[in-house]
Protein backbone atom coordinates (compact mmCIF):
# COMPACT_ATOMS: atom_id res chain seq x y z
CA UNK A 1 0.00 0.00 0.00
CA UNK A 2 2.95 2.43 -1.04
CA UNK A 3 0.52 4.57 -2.67
CA UNK A 4 -1.30 5.63 0.42
CA UNK A 5 1.69 7.08 1.87
CA UNK A 6 2.47 8.91 -0.78
CA UNK A 7 -1.07 10.40 -1.34
CA UNK A 8 -1.51 10.79 2.12
CA UNK A 9 2.08 13.21 1.97
CA UNK A 10 0.53 15.20 -1.12
CA UNK A 11 -2.36 15.77 0.86
CA UNK A 12 -0.40 17.19 3.63
CA UNK A 13 1.70 19.37 1.40
CA UNK A 14 -1.02 20.50 -0.55
CA UNK A 15 -2.91 21.58 2.60
CA UNK A 16 0.02 23.25 4.25
CA UNK A 17 0.84 25.22 0.96
CA UNK A 18 -2.79 26.47 0.86
CA UNK A 19 -2.58 26.80 4.98
CA UNK A 20 0.24 29.87 3.73
CA UNK A 21 -1.90 31.17 1.63
CA UNK A 22 -4.99 31.83 3.11
CA UNK A 23 -5.86 35.08 4.79
CA UNK A 24 -8.65 34.40 7.60
CA UNK A 25 -7.19 32.68 10.34
CA UNK A 26 -9.64 30.33 11.10
CA UNK A 27 -9.29 28.76 7.07
CA UNK A 28 -5.54 28.81 7.72
CA UNK A 29 -6.46 26.41 10.89
CA UNK A 30 -8.76 23.77 9.13
CA UNK A 31 -6.17 23.58 6.26
CA UNK A 32 -3.26 22.98 9.31
CA UNK A 33 -5.43 20.14 10.80
CA UNK A 34 -5.76 18.16 7.25
CA UNK A 35 -1.96 18.14 7.28
CA UNK A 36 -1.74 17.26 10.16
CA UNK A 37 -4.17 14.63 10.06
CA UNK A 38 -2.18 13.26 6.57
CA UNK A 39 0.82 13.41 8.30
CA UNK A 40 -0.89 11.00 10.83
CA UNK A 41 -1.97 8.69 8.10
CA UNK A 42 2.09 8.58 6.62
CA UNK A 43 2.50 7.50 10.44
CA UNK A 44 0.26 4.89 9.82
CA UNK A 45 1.85 3.34 6.62
CA UNK A 46 5.14 3.51 8.18
CA UNK A 47 3.97 1.12 10.63
CA UNK A 48 3.94 3.69 13.81
CA UNK A 49 0.32 3.19 15.05
CA UNK A 50 0.60 4.58 18.50
CA UNK A 51 2.03 7.81 16.88
CA UNK A 52 -0.70 8.19 14.45
CA UNK A 53 -3.60 7.96 17.09
CA UNK A 54 -1.44 10.51 18.97
CA UNK A 55 -1.13 12.88 16.11
CA UNK A 56 -4.69 12.86 15.94
CA UNK A 57 -5.77 13.48 19.22
CA UNK A 58 -3.17 15.84 20.71
CA UNK A 59 -1.68 17.95 17.91
CA UNK A 60 -4.88 17.71 15.51
CA UNK A 61 -7.11 17.58 18.58
CA UNK A 62 -5.71 19.55 21.64
CA UNK A 63 -3.30 22.07 20.26
CA UNK A 64 -5.45 22.83 17.33
CA UNK A 65 -8.54 23.70 19.95
CA UNK A 66 -5.88 26.11 21.71
CA UNK A 67 -5.80 27.80 18.27
CA UNK A 68 -9.39 28.08 17.67
CA UNK A 69 -9.93 29.38 21.31
CA UNK A 70 -7.35 32.05 21.18
CA UNK A 71 -8.82 33.02 17.28
CA UNK A 72 -12.38 33.06 18.68
CA UNK A 73 -11.15 35.10 21.73
CA UNK A 74 -9.85 37.82 19.28
CA UNK A 75 -12.37 38.72 17.81
CA UNK A 76 -15.65 39.49 19.63
CA UNK A 77 -18.60 42.00 18.69
CA UNK A 78 -20.17 42.51 15.27
CA UNK A 79 -17.37 41.72 13.24
CA UNK A 80 -17.64 38.48 15.24
CA UNK A 81 -21.37 37.64 13.51
CA UNK A 82 -20.18 38.98 10.25
CA UNK A 83 -16.69 36.64 10.15
CA UNK A 84 -19.45 34.12 11.51
CA UNK A 85 -21.65 34.08 8.82
CA UNK A 86 -18.94 33.94 6.08
CA UNK A 87 -17.48 30.61 7.67
CA UNK A 88 -20.80 28.62 6.87
CA UNK A 89 -20.34 29.78 2.99
CA UNK A 90 -19.80 26.82 1.43
CA UNK A 91 -16.17 28.25 -0.33
CA UNK A 92 -15.05 28.32 3.07
CA UNK A 93 -15.37 25.13 4.09
CA UNK A 94 -15.18 22.98 0.57
CA UNK A 95 -11.71 22.35 0.21
CA UNK A 96 -10.45 21.22 3.66
CA UNK A 97 -13.44 19.05 3.41
CA UNK A 98 -12.11 17.72 -0.34
CA UNK A 99 -8.88 17.26 1.27
CA UNK A 100 -10.20 15.02 4.40
CA UNK A 101 -12.46 13.02 2.23
CA UNK A 102 -9.20 11.72 0.11
CA UNK A 103 -7.82 11.21 3.75
CA UNK A 104 -11.38 9.27 4.68
CA UNK A 105 -11.07 7.65 1.29
CA UNK A 106 -7.49 5.93 1.78
CA UNK A 107 -8.13 5.00 5.01
CA UNK A 108 -11.70 3.15 4.18
CA UNK A 109 -10.79 1.56 1.11
CA UNK A 110 -8.05 -1.02 2.13
CA UNK A 111 -10.06 -1.34 5.28
CA UNK A 112 -12.97 -2.52 3.47
CA UNK A 113 -11.13 -4.74 0.90
CA UNK A 114 -9.90 -6.43 4.06
CA UNK A 115 -5.80 -5.39 3.44
CA UNK A 116 -3.63 -3.81 5.39
CA UNK A 117 -2.71 -0.02 5.34
CA UNK A 118 0.76 -0.56 6.35
CA UNK A 119 3.53 0.06 3.71
CA UNK A 120 6.53 -1.90 5.62
CA UNK A 121 6.79 -4.99 6.79
CA UNK A 122 7.30 -4.27 11.07
CA UNK A 123 4.87 -2.33 13.13
CA UNK A 124 6.41 -0.94 16.46
CA UNK A 125 3.14 -0.70 18.31
CA UNK A 126 2.51 0.99 21.82
CA UNK A 127 4.05 -1.77 23.86
CA UNK A 128 7.84 -1.33 22.58
CA UNK A 129 7.16 2.88 22.71
CA UNK A 130 5.98 2.78 26.06
CA UNK A 131 8.80 -0.09 27.47
CA UNK A 132 11.55 1.99 25.70
CA UNK A 133 9.55 5.63 26.94
CA UNK A 134 9.52 4.43 30.63
CA UNK A 135 13.18 2.80 30.29
CA UNK A 136 16.07 4.40 28.96
CA UNK A 137 14.58 7.59 28.32
CA UNK A 138 12.78 7.57 31.74
CA UNK A 139 14.83 11.03 32.30
CA UNK A 140 13.39 12.63 29.40
CA UNK A 141 10.07 12.10 31.07
CA UNK A 142 10.65 13.61 34.04
CA UNK A 143 11.91 16.82 32.11
CA UNK A 144 9.32 16.63 30.04
CA UNK A 145 6.76 17.03 32.88
CA UNK A 146 9.07 19.53 33.89
CA UNK A 147 8.83 21.43 31.01
CA UNK A 148 4.82 20.84 30.72
CA UNK A 149 4.80 22.54 34.41
CA UNK A 150 6.75 25.58 32.83
CA UNK A 151 4.44 25.73 30.34
CA UNK A 152 1.32 26.05 32.30
CA UNK A 153 2.84 28.03 35.25
CA UNK A 154 4.13 30.44 32.37
CA UNK A 155 0.51 30.39 30.50
CA UNK A 156 -1.05 31.12 33.81
CA UNK A 157 1.57 34.10 34.65
CA UNK A 158 1.19 35.72 31.34
CA UNK A 159 -2.91 35.15 31.56
CA UNK A 160 -3.53 37.15 35.10
CA UNK A 161 -4.71 40.20 34.13
CA UNK A 162 -4.08 42.97 36.60
CA UNK A 163 -6.47 45.82 37.07
CA UNK A 164 -4.87 49.44 37.32
CA UNK A 165 -5.06 49.15 41.37
CA UNK A 166 -2.86 46.17 41.09
CA UNK A 167 -5.53 43.81 42.29
CA UNK A 168 -5.63 40.69 40.05
CA UNK A 169 -9.49 39.53 38.39
CA UNK B 1 11.75 -1.01 4.91
CA UNK B 2 11.77 0.06 1.18
CA UNK B 3 14.66 2.79 0.91
CA UNK B 4 12.58 4.50 -1.75
CA UNK B 5 10.75 4.70 1.12
CA UNK B 6 12.46 6.35 3.39
CA UNK B 7 13.86 8.63 1.12
CA UNK B 8 10.78 10.15 0.51
CA UNK B 9 9.85 10.04 3.71
CA UNK B 10 12.62 12.38 4.56
CA UNK B 11 11.77 14.30 0.89
CA UNK B 12 8.26 15.00 2.62
CA UNK B 13 9.57 15.78 6.08
CA UNK B 14 12.20 18.16 4.28
CA UNK B 15 9.65 20.33 2.30
CA UNK B 16 7.14 20.52 4.90
CA UNK B 17 9.83 22.39 7.07
CA UNK B 18 10.58 24.17 4.41
CA UNK B 19 7.39 25.20 3.89
CA UNK B 20 7.08 26.25 7.73
CA UNK B 21 10.13 28.37 7.25
CA UNK B 22 8.72 30.33 4.26
CA UNK B 23 5.64 30.38 6.06
CA UNK B 24 7.87 32.24 9.22
CA UNK B 25 9.70 34.56 6.97
CA UNK B 26 7.03 35.54 5.15
CA UNK B 27 3.75 35.71 6.92
CA UNK B 28 3.35 38.63 9.35
CA UNK B 29 0.74 37.95 11.50
CA UNK B 30 1.54 36.13 14.83
CA UNK B 31 -0.98 33.70 14.38
CA UNK B 32 0.49 32.33 11.51
CA UNK B 33 3.71 32.65 12.39
CA UNK B 34 2.90 30.40 15.24
CA UNK B 35 0.63 27.68 13.01
CA UNK B 36 4.00 27.79 10.33
CA UNK B 37 6.20 26.92 13.64
CA UNK B 38 3.94 24.16 14.12
CA UNK B 39 4.48 22.51 10.65
CA UNK B 40 8.19 22.92 11.25
CA UNK B 41 7.85 20.88 14.57
CA UNK B 42 5.39 18.35 12.91
CA UNK B 43 8.14 17.66 10.04
CA UNK B 44 11.21 17.29 12.55
CA UNK B 45 8.83 14.58 14.71
CA UNK B 46 8.31 13.21 10.83
CA UNK B 47 11.73 12.81 10.02
CA UNK B 48 12.59 10.88 13.62
CA UNK B 49 9.84 8.47 13.35
CA UNK B 50 11.25 7.87 10.02
CA UNK B 51 14.30 7.29 11.15
CA UNK B 52 13.06 5.12 13.70
CA UNK B 53 11.06 2.59 11.28
CA UNK B 54 14.10 2.50 9.32
CA UNK B 55 15.95 0.56 11.66
CA UNK B 56 12.86 -1.09 13.27
CA UNK B 57 13.47 1.02 16.63
CA UNK B 58 11.00 2.22 19.02
CA UNK B 59 13.16 5.45 19.51
CA UNK B 60 11.81 7.72 16.70
CA UNK B 61 8.75 7.61 18.08
CA UNK B 62 9.76 8.25 21.74
CA UNK B 63 11.29 11.80 20.39
CA UNK B 64 8.20 12.32 18.41
CA UNK B 65 6.36 12.58 22.06
CA UNK B 66 9.03 14.53 23.61
CA UNK B 67 8.46 16.69 20.44
CA UNK B 68 4.58 16.43 20.77
CA UNK B 69 5.01 17.50 24.89
CA UNK B 70 7.31 20.25 23.60
CA UNK B 71 5.05 21.65 21.46
CA UNK B 72 2.14 21.80 23.62
CA UNK B 73 4.16 23.70 26.12
CA UNK B 74 5.00 25.96 23.62
CA UNK B 75 1.66 26.74 22.09
CA UNK B 76 0.07 27.63 25.61
CA UNK B 77 3.20 30.07 26.48
CA UNK B 78 3.05 31.54 22.80
CA UNK B 79 -1.03 31.89 22.16
CA UNK B 80 -0.80 33.62 26.58
CA UNK B 81 1.79 36.07 24.32
CA UNK B 82 -0.72 36.44 21.41
CA UNK B 83 -3.30 37.34 23.63
CA UNK B 84 -1.14 40.18 25.87
CA UNK B 85 0.32 41.34 22.47
CA UNK B 86 -3.18 42.01 20.91
CA UNK B 87 -4.46 43.64 24.77
CA UNK B 88 -1.49 45.82 24.02
CA UNK B 89 -0.89 47.07 20.53
CA UNK B 90 -5.08 45.73 19.35
CA UNK B 91 -2.84 44.43 16.36
CA UNK B 92 -1.67 40.95 15.38
CA UNK B 93 1.40 42.29 13.41
CA UNK B 94 4.39 41.45 14.65
CA UNK B 95 5.76 44.78 13.25
CA UNK B 96 3.74 46.47 15.35
CA UNK B 97 5.70 45.13 18.68
CA UNK B 98 9.34 45.73 17.06
CA UNK B 99 10.22 47.94 19.90
CA UNK B 100 10.65 47.33 23.79
CA UNK B 101 9.04 49.41 26.24
CA UNK B 102 6.55 51.14 23.84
Amino acid sequence: MTVVFYVAGAVAVVATILMLAQTHAVHALLYLIVSLLGVAIVFYTLGAPFVAALEVIIYAGAIMVLFVFVVMLLNLGEQAVRAERALLAPSMWAGPLILAAILIAEFLYPTVQGGVLRSTPVTIGPGEVGASLFGPYLIGVELASMLLLAGLVGAYHLGWRRTPKGEAC
Amino acid sequence: MHPGLMRDGFALAGVLFALGVVGVLVRRNILFMLMSIEVMLNAAGLAFVVAGERWGRPDGQVVFLFILAMAAAEVSVGLALVLELYHQNKSLDTDAASRMKG
